[in-house]
């Protein structure tokens, strides 16, 4: 019996006379695509799956982060600031306290810069735990993928127990932190980074040498090391084309001069060494979290000024001066004294730099962030040509488009 | 090289005329330049051997309202090499804000300068391509213009037909 077809419906004999068609073809990727894990959207034109030209549009997750810090205290930007890069918050945190300190003309103190260099490195490893796991897990490498979630949850159990949350921490103060380590954080550390090594250790095992995931990241969305520097790329994807440029290195903030760690470079500057580059970075960061955790001495979290950090809640119940100052800090904002300032610090994606102008109100006048990876995206077209359909998503992801960062 | 000898070098390496004023601020070193010649300026940074600032890390302007000139562009340069910074403004005026591309100078520059015509309304003469970047293309007004209220509402976009305004501008 047979079934009844459609007029005009394609027969296989038709299928067979036709000429293998060959035409650029456009095709819209996104904004809300099951394999790219961010709101962004690929222009695409093809020949058959070769990709002929794309055209990259952000900008799904701007909510105006620099218009709100105008209208914010310096102390209000700090949550503004988590939602930046959500996949290293600490870090952020870090960056922006480091550059209206640099403003203010104020140190944290010692234990305090300890404490950042631990909990952004905390930061990082989760930043590059994310990446990579939604990396393999994007190409097929599924339990690779919940491998390192599940390493990423062993550093967040460290985040919560240091911040009391999880992704929206707000820890930094201007001169300071929020509060101090609990008291066993060399005990957790030491329990959780031992998870983290023998998570990456399978993971290493997995993914490395994996016929399937080596053929999906070698030579693929390759940038050569002159363009990427044109590019103003940063970070793992600028190392991976083997500059061997890490602020932390190249301009010590906090006390990483004091650390003994290494910059791993790659050589080709495809995904696969954009992979490995993060890859190693991790050993590292656990290196600066270990030492940095022997060395940390004791000693007050928040600098004594009172022009820029609040007083003791105890006194501002207790003292009618602590209560003014708390009250003029809080309604008034702190008084930083005009001028500008450019602070770049390494963040999870590259280099996160933040420049600000005040006019000694207690407002920001302009805060810009330099978001790593919107340079990164800009330089995805350029990477992305000439490639196939599918190296869009390992491209993408080795470059950790974060929108919250990326789009402000 | 100090910030301070950085300045110092400035005059000789920049374009005669170019550099209007060199100063520190918080011990960082900028560089006022002219508008009109700030593409020959940061072209001359970048080559030359004492300075070689081969990355611009940053592009952003910001928005001085009530002062003469009101915008500044403002470029954070580093240099791999020498591992220093400088920062460059060029002053840009309310009835005339256009200010040289660099962007065949640093690729950086392409979508940077986009964001900062986004934000401020700066045209930069000779980019390739200046759509807006973060806002859809309706929108109105530069968000980041201090004049721009903060809780002001735009007017509904009606739906896009794809067929006959395509997303794709070229070809």
């Amino acid at each position: 019996m047979s079934v009844a077809r459609a007029p005009g419906a394609v027969t296989p004999e038709r299928f067979v006379e036709a000429e293998p068609a060959s035409e650029v073809m456009a095709l819209q990727m996104g904004p809300s695509h099951p394999a790219s894990h961010g709101t962004i959207k690929f222009n695409l034109r093809l020949d058959g799956e070769t990709i002929v030209d794309v055209d990259v549009e952000i900008g799904y997750l701007h909510r105006g982060f620099e218009k709100m810090c105008e209208q914010a205290t310096w102390n209000h930007v700090f949550p503004y600031a988590d939602r930046l890069n959500y996949a290293s918050p600490l870090l952020n945190n870090v960056g922006f306290a480091l550059a209206v300190e640099k403003l203010a003309g104020i140190t944290a103190p010692e234990r305090c810069q300890y404490i950042r260099v631990i909990s952004g490195e905390i930061s990082r490893l989760t930043d590059h735990l994310t990446c990579l796991g939604m990396a393999a897990n994007e190409i097929g490498a599924i339990s690779a993928g919940f491998y390192m979630l599940e390493a990423r949850e062993f550093l967040y159990d460290l985040v919560e127990a240091i911040t009391g949350a999880r992704l929206t921490v707000t820890y930094c103060r201007l001169g300071g932190v929020m509060k101090d380590l609990p008291a066993d954080m060399a005990e957790r550390t030491r329990f959780a980074l031992k998870q983290v090594r023998r998570v990456l250790g399978d993971c290493d095992r997995l993914l490395s040498r994996n016929r399937i995931f080596v053929d999906r990241m070698v030579g693929v969305g390759k940038l050569a090391q002159a363009e990427a520097v044109s590019w103003g790329l940063t970070g793992p994807l600028l190392r991976a084309t083997g500059v061997s440029y890490d602020v932390r290195k190249a301009e010590p903030y906090l006390v990483y001069d004091r650390m003994d760690f290494e910059v791993p470079t790659g050589t080709s500057g495809d995904n696969y060494d954009r992979f490995m580059v993060r890859f190693a970075e991790m050993e590292q960061s656990m290196r600066i979290i270990e030492q940095a955790l022997a060395q940390i001495p004791p000693g007050p979290i928040l600098a004594d000024d009172p022009r820029f950090v609040l007083p003791p809640k105890q006194e501002v119940y207790t003292t009618i001066e602590a209560l003014m100052n708390h009250f003029k800090l809080v309604m008034e904002g702190q008084k930083v004294p005009a001028g500008e300032v450019y602070v770049a610090t390494e963040g999870g994606n590259g280099e996160l730099g933040f420049y600000l102008v005040s006019d000694g109100s207690g407002r920001p006048y302009r805060v810009r962030v330099r978001p790593p990876c919107f340079y990164g995206m800009a330089a995805l077209g350029a990477m992305l040509r000439g490639h196939m359909l599918a190296d869009i998503i390992t491209t993408f992801g080795q470059i950790n488009m974060i929108g919250g960062e990326c789009d402000r | 090289m100090t910030q301070a000898e950085l300045l110092d070098r400035l005059p000789s390496i920049l374009p005669p005329g170019a550099l209007h004023a060199g100063e520190l601020v918080r011990e960082q070193a900028i560089a006022r330049v002219d508008r009109a010649v700030v593409k020959d300026a940061l072209a001359a940074l970048r080559d030359h051997p004492d300075t070689r600032f081969d990355m611009l890390t940053d592009l952003t302007a910001a928005d001085y309202v009530g002062r003469v000139p009101r915008f500044e562009v403002v470029y954070q340069l580093y240099s791999l090499e020498r591992n220093h910074r400088l920062r460059v403004k060029a002053a840009v005026p309310e009835e005339d804000p256009v200010v040289p591309s660099v962007s065949s100078v640093w690729k950086a520059a392409l979508w940077a300068e986009r964001e900062a015509s986004d934000m401020f309304g700066i045209r930069f003469a000779g980019h390739p391509d200046l759509r807006r970047i973060l806002m859809y293309p309706e929108f109105e007004g530069h968000p980041l213009r201090k004049d721009y209220p903060l809780m002001r509402r735009q007017p509904l976009v009606p739906e896009r037909d794809p067929l006959e305004r395509p997303w794709f501008p070229r070809g």
